[in-house]
C-alpha cells in the first residue's frame, strides 16, 4: 500500500518517499526537498513553527495530486509535509514525481509545490531571538493610524 | 443558529482563542459571518483584507449560506512549503 499524501510531526525521508513513486515503466524520477532557511531579510532564524488543518491540508493535498496527474498524464506523484517544529536545515517537504519521460516529472514537481503554496491550509511562524513572525502574513499588518484606532477601542 | 468557529495561526494568536462558540441568524452567510467576526476582533486583520473563510474544509464564497452544524475555520494566508 502505498503512502501518496502524508502529514507528519516526524522528520520525513526522502528516499522513502521517492520509492513510493518507482515503478519499471517509468525513465524519469524528481523528487524536490523544501528545507527550512536560516535567515529572513538579514535576520536569524533559529527554527520554524508550522501548523496546519489538517484534515482540509490532506483534502487539497489529494486534489493537487489528481489535478497535477491528470494535467501531466502521470499516475506516480507524492506529497509529504512535515509539521509541528522544524530546526533550520530540516526537510519540512519532498514532493516525489516519477513518469516515463523526464520532462513531465520536472514541469509537474514544479507546479505541485506552487500549487501547495498556494491553497494548502498550512502556515509556518520563523522564530527569530528576538521575536517571530507568520510568513506570508505581511498584507496582514496594520498601519499606524489603524493600530492606533484599536487601541483607543480597547480603553 | 449555532456555530463554532475556529481560528489558525495569526487569526490564533491575535484573537486569543483557537475556537469561538457564536450565534448567527438563521440562513446567515459566510460574509455576514466575517462582519461579526470583525466587530468583535477588531485587531484581527486590516479592513482591506479579506478574511478567507472555509466551511466543511472547503474554501467558501462570501455569499455562501451557513448551516447549522458546518464546521467553519477562518484561513489567514497560507505559508506552507
Amino acid at each position: 500500500m502505498r503512502t501518496l499524501i502524508e502529514l507528519t510531526h516526524e522528520p520525513l525521508n526522502p528516499e522513502q518517499i521517492t520509492n513510493q513513486v518507482r515503478q519499471d515503466g517509468n525513465g524519469a524520477v524528481v523528487t524536490f526537498l523544501g528545507s527550512t532557511r536560516d535567515s529572513f531579510e538579514g535576520k536569524r532564524v533559529l527554527k520554524l513553527d508550522y501548523e496546519a488543518y489538517e484534515d482540509m491540508a490532506l483534502k487539497k493535498m489529494e486534489e493537487i495530486r489528481q489535478e497535477i496527474c491528470a494535467e501531466f498524464g502521470i499516475a506516480d506523484l507524492a506529497i509529504s509535509h512535515r509539521i509541528g517544529t522544524v530546526d533550520i536545515g530540516q526537510i519540512s517537504l519532498v514532493v516525489a514525481v516519477a513518469s516515463p519521460h523526464r520532462k513531465e516529472a520536472f514541469y509537474a514537481c514544479n507546479k505541485v509545490v506552487d500549487r501547495v503554496k498556494e491553497i494548502v491550509p498550512i502556515w509556518k511562524k520563523e522564530v527569530f531571538e528576538d521575536g517571530s513572525r507568520w510568513v506570508a502574513c505581511e498584507d496582514h499588518e496594520f498601519t499606524h493610524t489603524e493600530a492606533a484606532t484599536i487601541n483607543t477601542d480597547n480603553d | 443558529m449555532h456555530l463554532v468557529v475556529t481560528f489558525f495561526a495569526l487569526y490564533r494568536e491575535r484573537a486569543g482563542l483557537r475556537q469561538l462558540a457564536l450565534e448567527l441568524p438563521k440562513g446567515g452567510t459566510v460574509s455576514e459571518l466575517t462582519d461579526t467576526i470583525r466587530h468583535r476582533f477588531p485587531n484581527l486583520a486590516p479592513s482591506n483584507v479579506k478574511i478567507v473563510v472555509a466551511v466543511n474544509s472547503e474554501y467558501a464564497d462570501p455569499d455562501l449560506e451557513l448551516q447549522e452544524g458546518d464546521e467553519v475555520c477562518l484561513i489567514p494566508p497560507v505559508s506552507g512549503g
